[in-house]
C-alpha cells in the first residue's frame, strides 16, 4: 500500500510523494484482487471515483485544501443513499434503486474532497451480526475466509481491514460498527446519537443508527469523525453544538484518568482468549497511571431485551414505507393491498420479516405496555445506571465482542445466538453515548480481538485519548492473510 | 410485575404489517417470535421505576425549521424510480379499503 | 320514546404556510402532479422531518383563539396504518399530548348562546390525493388509482369538539363559527370546496334524560355547510328510525351521499385500525414556553364573536352585527372608518351589507377592487339624512361612485338627482295635485293616511321625482290639516 493510514496519505498527498489517482488506483488494485473471496462491495464506481480523484488533484495543484479527507479514498455501507448511484440496502427491495438526493453525510465527504470508491455490503437493512443476511451474499472475513466479518456493516469492516480502502463509513444500531471492527481487527466507532446527520441514511431503528467510521488507526478515526459531524438542519435529532475535539487528547497518555471494567459483560458466553485479551489490556492501562475499578450496571442484564423490542419496534414502522408503489420492488396484485402485502413478502429476507413482524407484535394493541412500554422504562434505566456510573469513572471497557469471528453458517438457523453477539454494545446506543473498538491481539487461531472503550455523551475527546493509549499499548499489526489483501 | 403470557397471534400480526406469507411461513416466524419474546419479556423484571423518561441523549427540543419553501424534486428524477406511473403520476391497482 | 341527539365535529384545517408541515416543498393548490415533493413528502428511504414553525405558532393561535390551553410540552406520534396516499405508511401526528386542549366556541342558535366544548387541537400532516380511474370515480367500482403527493405534508390542525351538539343545525353553526375564527386567523384559506377545511361528525342518540352515550357514528364526505346539516339531520333520523324499529346502531364510518341524500356504510376490515400509536423518534419534543404562548397571544386579531359584540355596542342590531362581522374585511374596514368620521353605525352597516354588496355581485367585481372610501360613505349617508338626496336616487349616487364617476355630491350633481327642496317650487306643485285629487284629500282628512302615499306619488311624478318626498310628505300634511 503507498500509505498505510489517512493522516500518512494526506502527508504524502500534501508533499507531492503521492496523488488522489494514485492512492485511487491503489485501493481499486487490492479490491479487485480481494473482492473474489471477500465480496465486500456490492458497488464499485471506479468511473466516478476516478473524476472525484482527478477533481482532488487539480484542487492540490491549485491551492484548494478541504481537509484531512481531501483525496482519500472511502468506501460507504450500502444503506446510505448517494445520488444517481445505486443504493440497496443489500435487500431484493431496493434492487437498481437510484436516489435522487445524497445522504448529508455523503455531501460533506464530497464537498471534503474524499473519493468515494463504491458501496460496502451489509446485513439487509442493517439488521444482523453477521452480514449473512444480505441478500446479494455474504461478505467473508480476511483474517479467515471460512468465518463472518461480522455485522452488519461486514463489508465497510472487510474492505478496510483487507486494505481495499483506507477508510469506510457503516452505521451503528445495536453495534454493527464496532462488531464487525473487532471480528476484523480495525478501529471502529459510533458516535454520540444526533452528533452526525441521519439525513440519508436508511433507516432502521431511528433512535438508535448512528453512521461512523472504520480506520486502520485511531487517528484516522478521530479525523474521519470530525469530517463528517456536525449539526444538521436537515435532521430533527441533530445535535446544535458546541462539539468536542476528537483529536484534542490523543497524545495526552492516560495518567490520572478513571477506568471502569463493567462487571456484567463477562463470564458465561465469553471466550476465554477474549476475556483474557481484555484483562492483559486492563492490567496494562492500570501500569500506566490508570485508576481500575469494577464498575456494575445490573440494566445491562436486561438491555438485550430492552433493544430487541425498541428496534425491531421502530425498524416495523420506518419499514412500512416499502409498499411497491413509488420506488423500489413491486410484485403484482389486484388490489393494491394485495400488492404490497406481495412486494413485501418477497422483498424482505427472513430476519427482516421476523423483525418487522415482532416489532408489530410489541407495538400492537393490548402488548404495547407490556412490551414496547416497558422496554422504554429499561432505556430509562440503563441511562440512569450510566449516569451513577460516570459520576465515578471517566470511561467504561469490556470486550467488544463476547467471541472472536465465529464461522459463516453457524448462527444462521439461531436468531437469538445471533443476537447475543451484541451484548457488549447495545446498551451505549440505548444511552445514545459514543463508544469505539480498538484491535488489542489475535487469538490462537489468528482471529483477532476487539477491546471497547465507552464514554459519556460528547465524551469522544476521552474515548478517543483512552483509545489511542490501548492502541499504542497493543501495538497490534494489521496484517491478515494475504488472500490477495495488501500489507 | 408478572411474566405476560405470549399469545402471537402471528396471522393478524402479518396482516398489520401487510407481509403476505404461507401457512409454514406463519408458523415458523410464530415459534421463532415466541423464542425471541421469551427472552424479550426479561424487560419486566426491571426492579422499580426510572425517574426519567427515556430521552433524547443531549436533551435536544424545539428542533424547527423556518416557513421558507425550497426547490422541489425534478418530477422526471421521481417517476424515473417509479415501479408504475402515468401523466405524471403513480399508478396503482384500485384501493378497496378504507382505513 | 324522546330521543336527544348528540353530536360532535371534528373539524381539519389545511394551514396556509408556504412550506409544507415538514419539508421545504412548497404549500399550493391545484398544480401538476408530484412537482411539489422531495424525500421527506415522498417518503423516500433515508429521509426526515423537521417541523416547520410558523405552522406550530398557527396551531397555538387556533388554540388560544378557541379559548384552549396550551400545552407546554408536547409530542409528535407515529399513526402506523397502510395507505395508498400515505407515502410512508405512517402519519405524523399526535396522540395523548396535543399543543392545545380544553377549548370552547359559543354559538348562536335561535337568539340563544350555547357553548360547545373543545376537546383538543393538535397537528398532523395531510395525505397525498388519489384519483380513481374508471368508472366515475366512485371508490367501489375504480380499475386503477392515479396518486398524486402535492398535497402530501401539507400541515394539518385536527380540532376535535366534545359531543355537546344537540341538533343539526347547531352542527352547522358551529361549524360555520370554527371556519370564521380560523379564516379571522388568517392562517388558511379556509375553502370548504377546495378542502382546505373539511369536516366530519360524529352521531350517536340516546333517549332524554339518559347519561350514558349511544354508540356513535362517523359521517364523512359533506363538502358544505348545507350538506352537513343534511347529513347530520339524515343520520340522527336514521338513527331513530333503526332502533325505533328493533334494530342496534353499529359503530362504523358512513359516507354522505349529497346527491342521494343518505349514508352509506363503508366497509371497513376488523382489525385493521390498530395504530400502534409510539412517539416519533426522529423528532424532539416542543416545549411551549409562558413567554412564546404570550407572544401569539399577543398578536390574537379581533375575533367575530369579538367583533359581532362590538357593534352590537355601536347600536346595530344582532342581525346586523351578524351580517356585517361576515362581509370581506375590507368592507370592514369601510365601516369602522365611516364610523370613526362620525357617520350613524346602522346607516353604514346598512349600505355596506345591502346595496354594496349587491352591486359587487351584480358587477362582479372583487371586495380589494371597491371603489370606496369610508369618507364618500360617510358622505352619501348625510346627504340621505339631510335630504339632498332621496333614498332611492342614493343607489343611483352609489353605482355612480362605485363606478368611478367622483364623489357623492358631485355624482349627484352630474346625475341630476339633486332633490329639490325648495318650498316654492314644491308649494306650486302640491297645490296642484291637491287641487287635482280632491276625493283623496277628502279621504286623507278623513284619516285614511294610506292615500297620504298616492298623493306623495303625484307630487313626484309633477317635480320628476327630484322633490324629497318628506318634505312633501310633511307639506301635504300641514295643508290638509291646517
Amino acid at each position: 500500500m503507498i500509505a498505510s493510514s489517512v493522516s500518512e496519505a494526506g502527508r504524502l498527498l500534501r508533499s507531492g510523494e503521492t496523488t488522489a489517482l494514485a492512492l485511487l488506483e491503489d485501493a481499486l488494485d487490492t479490491a479487485s484482487r480481494t473482492e473474489a473471496q471477500l465480496h465486500a462491495f456490492l458497488t464499485i464506481d471506479s468511473d466516478g471515483a476516478r473524476e472525484m480523484a482527478s477533481q482532488a488533484d487539480a484542487d492540490l495543484a491549485d491551492g484548494i485544501d478541504r481537509g484531512p479527507l481531501h483525496g482519500i479514498p472511502v468506501a460507504l455501507k450500502d444503506n446510505m443513499c448517494t445520488r444517481g448511484v445505486e443504493t440497496t440496502a443489500a435487500s431484493q427491495m431496493l434492487a437498481g434503486y437510484i436516489p435522487p438526493y445524497d445522504a448529508t453525510v455523503v455531501a460533506r465527504l464530497r464537498s471534503g474532497g474524499a473519493v468515494i470508491t463504491g458501496k460496502t455490503n451489509l446485513d439487509e437493512f442493517a439488521m444482523g451480526s453477521s452480514t449473512e443476511n444480505s441478500a446479494y451474499g455474504t461478505t467473508y472475513n480476511p483474517w479467515d475466509l471460512s468465518r463472518v466479518p461480522g455485522g452488519s456493516s461486514g463489508g465497510s469492516a472487510a474492505a478496510v481491514a483487507a486494505g481495499s480502502s483506507l477508510l469506510a463509513y457503516g452505521s451503528d444500531t445495536g453495534g454493527s460498527i464496532r462488531q464487525p471492527a473487532a471480528l476484523c481487527g480495525v478501529v471502529g466507532m459510533k458516535p454520540t446519537y444526533g452528533t452526525v446527520s441521519r439525513y440519508g441514511l436508511i433507516a432502521f431503528a431511528s433512535s438508535l443508527d448512528q453512521i461512523g467510521p472504520f480506520a486502520r488507526t485511531v487517528e484516522d478515526s478521530a479525523l474521519a469523525l470530525s469530517s463528517i459531524w456536525g449539526h444538521d438542519p436537515l435532521d430533527s435529532t441533530s445535535y446544535p453544538g458546541p462539539y468536542p475535539d476528537p483529536t484534542a487528547a490523543l497524545d495526552r497518555g492516560v495518567d490520572g484518568l478513571r477506568v471502569g471494567v463493567v462487571t456484567e459483560l463477562s463470564g458465561e458466553g465469553f471466550e476465554p482468549a477474549v476475556e483474557a485479551a481484555t484483562a492483559d489490556m486492563v492490567a496494562r492501562l492500570e501500569k500506566g497511571g490508570v485508576e481500575v475499578s469494577e464498575v456494575s450496571l445490573p440494566t445491562f442484564d436486561i438491555a438485550l431485551s430492552a433493544y430487541y423490542l425498541i428496534a425491531p419496534a421502530e425498524a416495523s414502522s420506518n419499514l412500512a414505507r416499502f409498499d411497491g408503489i413509488r420506488y423500489g420492488l413491486r410484485v403484482d396484485g389486484s388490489t393494491t393491498e394485495e400488492l404490497m402485502a406481495r412486494t413485501r413478502a418477497e422483498g424482505f429476507g427472513p430476519e427482516v420479516t421476523r423483525r418487522i413482524l415482532l416489532g408489530t407484535y410489541s407495538l400492537s394493541a393490548g402488548y404495547y405496555d407490556a412490551f414496547y412500554g416497558q422496554a422504554q422504562r429499561v432505556r430509562a434505566a440503563i441511562q440512569e445506571d450510566f449516569a451513577r456510573a460516570y459520576a465515578e469513572v471517566d470511561v467504561l471497557v469490556s470486550p467488544t465482542s463476547p467471541t472472536v469471528a465465529f464461522e459463516a453458517g453457524a448462527r444462521v438457523a439461531d436468531p437469538l445466538a445471533m443476537y447475543l453477539s451484541d451484548i457488549c454494545n447495545i446498551p451505549a446506543n440505548m444511552a445514545g453515548h459514543p463508544a469505539i473498538s480498538v484491535p488489542v491481539g489475535l487469538d490462537d487461531a489468528g482471529l483477532p480481538i476487539g477491546f471497547q472503550v465507552m464514554a459519556p455523551a460528547l465524551g469522544e475527546e476521552v474515548m478517543y485519548q483512552v483509545a489511542a493509549e490501548v492502541e499504542r499499548l497493543a501495538a497490534f499489526s494489521l496484517s491478515p492473510p494475504a488472500h490477495g489483501a495488501a500489507s | 410485575m408478572h411474566p405476560m403470557p405470549i399469545e402471537i397471534d402471528i396471522a393478524h400480526v402479518a396482516r398489520l404489517a401487510r407481509l403476505e406469507l404461507s401457512d409454514d411461513e406463519l408458523e415458523s416466524y410464530k415459534a421463532q417470535l415466541g423464542v425471541i419474546l421469551e427472552h424479550a419479556a426479561r424487560v419486566q423484571s426491571l426492579r422499580g421505576e426510572p425517574h426519567v423518561e427515556a430521552a433524547h441523549p443531549l436533551g435536544l427540543v424545539n428542533a424547527f425549521r423556518e416557513d421558507t419553501s425550497r426547490p422541489s424534486l425534478d418530477r422526471d428524477e421521481v417517476l424515473a424510480q417509479a415501479p408504475s406511473s402515468l401523466d405524471g403520476f403513480f399508478v396503482v391497482p384500485p384501493v378497496l379499503e378504507v382505513e | 320514546m324522546s330521543w336527544e341527539p348528540v353530536i360532535g365535529i371534528e373539524v381539519h384545517v389545511e394551514l396556509m404556510t408556504a412550506s409544507k408541515m415538514f419539508c421545504g416543498c412548497a404549500v399550493d393548490f391545484g398544480g401538476a402532479p408530484n412537482t411539489r415533493v422531495c424525500p421527506t413528502c415522498l417518503g423516500l428511504p433515508g429521509a426526515l422531518p423537521v417541523p416547520n414553525r410558523t405552522a406550530i405558532e398557527s396551531i397555538m393561535a387556533i388554540g388560544l383563539a378557541l379559548g384552549c390551553s396550551v400545552s407546554e410540552r408536547s409530542v409528535f406520534h407515529r399513526k402506523n396504518y397502510f395507505y395508498a396516499d400515505l407515502p410512508k405508511n405512517y402519519q405524523i401526528s399526535q396522540f395523548d399530548i396535543p399543543v392545545c386542549s380544553d377549548g370552547h366556541l359559543d354559538i348562536g342558535v335561535d337568539g340563544e348562546t350555547r357553548r360547545i366544548g373543545i376537546e383538543r387541537a393538535h397537528m398532523e400532516e395531510d395525505t397525498g390525493k388519489s384519483t380513481h380511474l374508471g368508472s366515475g370515480g366512485r371508490i367501489q367500482a375504480a380499475e386503477g388509482t392515479l396518486l398524486d403527493f402535492n398535497r402530501s405534508g401539507v400541515p394539518l390542525v385536527e380540532i376535535v369538539s366534545r359531543p355537546d351538539i344537540r341538533s343539526a343545525t347547531e352542527a352547522r353553526v358551529y361549524a360555520q363559527e370554527l371556519r370564521a375564527v380560523v379564516a379571522e386567523l388568517g392562517v388558511s384559506d379556509v375553502r370548504l370546496e377546495e378542502g382546505s377545511i373539511r369536516f366530519d361528525a360524529n352521531v350517536s342518540i340516546r333517549p332524554d334524560g339518559e347519561e350514558a352515550y349511544g354508540t356513535k357514528v362517523e359521517v364523512k364526505n359533506m363538502n358544505s355547510f348545507r350538506s352537513l346539516e343534511r347529513a347530520v339531520d339524515h343520520e340522527i333520523r336514521r338513527q331513530i328510525e333503526l332502533v325505533e324499529s328493533g334494530g342496534l346502531v353499529v359503530q362504523e364510518t358512513r359516507h354522505w351521499d349529497e346527491e342521494a341524500g343518505v349514508t352509506h356504510s363503508l366497509r371497513v376490515k376488523e382489525g385493521s385500525s390498530d395504530y400502534r400509536y409510539f412517539t416519533e423518534p426522529d423528532l424532539v419534543p416542543m416545549v411551549m414556553s409562558p413567554e412564546w404562548v404570550a407572544q401569539i397571544g399577543d398578536r390574537l386579531p379581533e375575533l367575530p364573536a369579538e367583533r359581532r359584540a362590538r357593534y352590537q355596542s355601536q347600536g346595530l342590531e344582532p342581525g346586523a352585527a351578524g351580517s356585517l362581522s361576515n362581509l370581506d374585511d375590507r368592507l370592514r374596514v369601510i365601516y369602522d372608518e365611516a364610523v370613526e368620521l362620525g357617520a350613524p353605525p346602522r346607516a353604514v352597516a346598512n349600505w355596506l351589507t345591502g346595496e354594496v354588496v349587491g352591486w359587487l355581485r351584480k358587477s362582479e367585481t372583487a371586495p380589494d377592487q371597491l371603489r370606496l372610501g369610508a369618507p364618500d360613505l360617510a358622505e352619501l349617508v348625510s346627504m340621505v339624512d339631510e335630504g339632498a338626496v332621496s333614498s332611492s336616487a342614493a343607489k343611483d349616487v352609489l353605482d355612480g361612485v362605485l363606478s368611478g364617476e367622483g364623489s357623492p355630491r358631485e355624482v349627484a350633481e352630474r346625475r341630476d338627482l339633486i332633490q329639490v327642496r325648495d318650498t316654492g317650487a314644491l308649494e306650486a306643485a302640491v297645490e296642484q295635485v291637491l287641487g287635482a285629487n280632491p276625493k283623496a284629500v277628502e279621504e286623507l282628512r278623513a284619516g285614511e293616511d294610506k292615500v297620504l302615499g298616492f298623493l306623495v306619488g303625484q307630487v313626484m311624478k309633477a317635480t320628476q321625482g327630484k322633490a324629497d318626498p318628506r318634505t312633501v310628505n310633511q307639506m301635504i300634511r300641514d295643508r290638509v290639516s291646517g
